[in-house]
C-alpha cells in the first residue's frame, strides 16, 4: 500500500532542513505575521468588548415606549388634508398601553433574556438647602438588576428597594451631602401641582458615567408611579438580549408586531456602532495586508528554493517521481512553513498579550481592559496562515512540476 | 532475435529542437536501433553527435519528434507524462556523470528513494535490499554517510546502487566515469560489468573513453546524429 504523502513529506522536510537559514528566516517571518494578526484580533476584540460592556452595562439592549404624540392635520369632507402647517406637540409622559399584558409575551421570546418595566421622569431632590435636578427611575429591583446589573455597581450600602427606599447615583449623593441611611425628599410636578415623597437611601451606585451618577435616583416602581402621576403605568419596557448583536433585527420585528416605539441600542448609539464598524474594517484590512505579506514571503523563498533545487528535481523526475509528487513536495513545504510559523506566531501573540496586560495600565493603575486569545481564534488564525502557506506554494510548486527533467539534469 | 528478446526497438527516430523557429535544428536524423535483453552496449561519438539526446529519448526523459519507439514491446509515443514516468520508474535505471545524489539524504536513503516514491515508505525488506546493494558496490562502511562525505568514485557507486534498487531491465549510464580518475574509472566500470554478469541487467553506457568502449559487448558510434558504426566486439 502506498503511504499517502510519505515520499513528499520526507523530501519536503529534508529540503527545508537543507536550507536551514532560509527556512528559519521564513518561519520567523510567518510567525511575526501570525503574531501581529492574532494580537490585533485579541486587542480589538478586547477593546470592543470592553467598550460594549461599559456602554451596554448601563442601558437596555432594546427599549419599548408608547408612540410619540403627533398632530393630525385637519381634513376636508373628501379626506384631503387641510392646514398641514402644524406645530409639533409637546411629548407628555405617557404609559405604555397594556404593558402588563405585553411583558409576559416579551419574556417568552427566546432571544430576550430579561424585561424590566420602568417609570421614568424628571424631578428635584431636596435636602436641607440643597436642590438638585434628577432623573427619576421607578423599577422593580430584581428585574432591573438583570438589565443593568445594578447590584454590581453599588459602591456603598446594599441595593434594596422596599417601599420608602431609594438608590442614588454616587455624585448626586455627594452634591446633596447624603449618605446611606439618610432620607432625601423627591419632588415632582404633576398637572401643575407639586408632589413630594421622602425616601431613605439604601445604596449609592456608580453607573460608569459621571452625568448619570449626578442625576440618577432609583425608586420602587409604585413610588415613581405616584410621583409622576402615572398610577399603574410604565413609561418604558427595558429588554436585555442573549446576543446584543441581534438587537436591531429584533427591534424591527417588534415594531412590525406591536404599535409601540421600539429602539435598539445600536439606534441609540449610532456613533459608537459606526466607530466599532470602522475599527473592525481597519482591523480586517491590516490582517489582510499582513497575510498577503506572509504569502509573498513564503512564495519568494519557495521560488528561490525551486531554482536552487532544479537538479534534485530533475533527478527525482528521472528516477520516476511524477509531476504530482514534485508539486506536492513544494505544497507540503508551504504547509510546513505555514504551520510551524503559525505555532511560533501564536506563542509570540500570547507573549505580547501577557506584556500588554502586565505593563500597559490606566491612570488608576489597573489594566486598561482585559485581552485574551480564545483558542478558537488562535486555531482560526493558525489555520488561515497554514492555508496561506499552501496557497503561496502553488506557483513555485507548479513551476517545479513543469520542469523538463532532461534539461534540469544537465544543469 | 525473438520478440521477447527485444528490449528496445527504435525505428526512424528523429529529434528536432526549436521546431518552427528560425533556429530549428535536427540532432537525430532517422535512427534505427535495436537493443536486446542482457546487452552491454557502448554509445560513443564526438561531442554534439546526439548521444545524450538519444539516451534521453531511450530513457523517456525526452520525446522524439518523429519515429517509433517500442520499450519491451510497448509503443511509448502515445503515453502521457504519467505513463512515461511510471515506465521510467519500473523499467529503467539512471547513472549520470555527476552522480546526481540528493545531498540531504544519506547513501542508503539515496538508494531507497525510488522505493519511497513508488510506495510512500521504505520497508525493512527494502532497506535490507538497499544495504546489500551498497555492500555489493563496496560501500559497506559508508552506507549512512552523506554524499558530501564520500569521494567521487564512492558517490558514483551509490548512484549505481540506486539505479539497480528497483531491479530495472535496463540501466542507462551517461558518462558514468567521465568525472573520475583512471583508477576510480576502471573500478566503476568493472563494477558495471560484474553487475551485468551477475544480474543480467542490460546496460547502455555513453562514454568518450575508447578504452572503456572496447570493454563493452557492442559499440554504437553516432556521428552528426546518424549511426556511423554498430559492431559487436569479438570478446562479446
Amino acid at each position: 500500500m502506498v503511504s499517502w504523502l510519505g515520499f513528499e513529506l520526507r523530501v519536503a522536510l529534508r529540503f527545508l532542513r537543507e536550507g536551514r537559514m532560509q527556512t528559519l528566516l521564513i518561519i520567523v517571518g510567518v510567525a511575526a505575521g501570525v503574531a501581529v494578526v492574532a494580537y490585533i484580533s485579541a486587542l480589538i476584540s478586547g477593546l470592543q468588548g470592553s467598550t460594549l460592556t461599559k456602554t451596554l452595562g448601563a442601558q437596555a439592549h432594546i427599549t419599548l415606549r408608547s408612540l410619540d404624540d403627533a398632530v393630525t392635520p385637519a381634513r376636508l369632507a373628501d379626506g384631503t388634508p387641510a392646514l398641514t402647517e402644524t406645530q409639533p406637540r409637546v411629548q407628555r409622559l405617557r404609559s405604555v398601553a397594556n404593558w402588563q399584558a405585553l411583558l409576559p409575551l416579551l419574556e417568552q421570546m427566546d432571544a430576550i433574556a430579561a424585561v424590566s418595566p420602568m417609570v421614568s421622569g424628571s424631578g428635584l431632590a431636596l435636602r436641607g438647602e440643597a436642590t438638585q435636578a434628577i432623573a427619576l427611575m421607578g423599577v422593580e429591583l430584581d428585574r432591573y438588576d438583570r438589565i443593568v446589573s445594578l447590584r454590581s455597581k453599588v459602591v456603598s450600602g446594599t441595593a434594596r428597594l422596599d417601599p420608602g427606599e431609594a438608590i442614588l447615583g454616587r455624585d448626586l449623593a455627594a452634591d446633596l451631602g447624603v449618605r446611606v441611611g439618610d432620607r432625601v425628599t423627591l419632588q415632582t410636578t404633576v398637572g401643575g401641582r407639586n408632589v413630594s415623597d421622602a425616601l431613605r437611601v439604601t445604596a449609592l451606585v456608580d453607573l460608569g458615567v459621571r452625568d448619570l451618577n449626578r442625576r440618577t435616583v432609583i425608586v420602587p416602581l409604585r413610588a415613581a408611579q405616584s410621583l409622576l402621576g402615572l398610577p399603574g403605568g410604565a413609561t418604558v419596557l427595558d429588554m436585555t438580549l442573549k446576543d446584543v448583536w441581534t438587537a436591531s433585527e429584533l427591534a424591527a420585528q417588534l415594531r412590525q408586531r406591536y404599535p409601540y416605539k421600539v429602539e435598539s441600542w445600536q439606534e441609540n448609539n449610532a456613533q459608537l456602532v459606526s466607530a466599532l464598524n470602522a475599527q473592525s474594517v481597519s482591523t480586517s484590512l491590516i490582517r489582510g495586508v499582513v497575510m498577503i505579506v506572509v504569502v509573498l514571503g513564503i512564495a519568494s523563498v519557495l521560488v528561490v528554493s525551486v531554482v536552487q533545487k532544479r537538479r534534485e528535481i530533475g533527478i527525482l523526475r528521472a528516477m520516476g517521481a511524477t509531476r504530482g509528487q514534485v508539486l506536492r513536495i513544494f505544497l507540503v513545504q508551504g504547509a510546513v512553513v505555514g504551520a510551524l510559523g503559525s505555532a511560533l506566531g501564536i506563542v509570540l501573540a500570547v507573549a505580547l498579550i501577557w506584556a500588554f496586560t502586565h505593563f500597559v495600565r490606566g491612570s488608576d493603575g489597573l489594566p486598561l481592559f482585559s485581552i485574551t486569545l480564545p483558542l478558537a481564534t488562535a486555531l482560526k488564525v493558525a489555520g488561515i496562515a497554514t492555508v496561506c502557506g499552501v496557497l503561496a506554494a502553488i506557483a513555485p510548486a507548479r513551476r517545479a512540476a513543469a520542469m523538463d527533467p532532461a534539461q534540469a539534469i544537465r544543469i | 532475435m525473438s520478440a521477447s528478446d527485444k528490449l528496445i526497438e527504435l525505428d526512424n527516430v528523429r529529434k528536432s529542437y526549436n521546431v518552427g523557429q528560425p533556429n530549428e535544428a535536427e540532432v537525430l536524423h532517422g535512427l534505427d536501433l535495436n537493443v536486446r535483453r542482457g546487452e552491454f552496449m557502448a554509445l560513443i561519438g564526438p561531442s554534439g553527435s546526439g548521444k545524450s539526446t538519444l539516451l534521453n529519448i531511450i530513457g523517456l526523459l525526452e520525446r522524439m519528434s518523429v519515429g517509433r519507439y517500442l520499450l519491451q514491446g510497448e509503443e511509448v509515443q502515445a503515453l502521457d507524462d504519467g505513463g512515461l514516468t511510471l515506465r521510467r520508474r519500473s523499467t529503467l535505471g539512471f547513472v549520470f556523470q555527476f552522480h546526481h545524489l540528493l545531498p540531504a539524504f544519506s547513501a542508503v536513503e539515496n538508494v531507497t528513494l525510488p522505493v519511497l516514491m513508488a510506495e510512500g515508505r521504505v520497508s525493512s525488506k527494502h532497506e535490507q535490499h538497499a544495504r546489500e546493494l551498497l555492500a555489493a558496490v563496496g560501500l559497506s562502511r559508508a552506507m549512512d554517510k552523506r554524499p558530501s562525505e564520500l569521494s567521487g568514485g564512492m558517490q558514483q557507486r551509490v548512484a549505481i546502487a540506486r539505479a539497480l534498487v528497483m531491479n530495472p531491465a535496463l540501466v542507462l549510464a551517461d558518462e558514468p566515469t567521465g568525472n573520475l580518475d583512471t583508477a576510480s574509472s576502471d573500478e566503476v566500470f568493472a563494477l558495471l560489468r560484474s553487475i551485468h554478469a551477475e544480474r543480467g541487467t542490460s546496460f547502455i553506457v555513453v562514454t568518450h573513453d575508447p578504452r572503456l568502449a572496447a570493454r563493452c559487448d557492442r559499440t554504437v558510434e553516432l556521428v552528426d546524429g546518424r549511426i556511423a558504426r554498430d559492431e559487436v566486439a569479438k570478446h562479446g
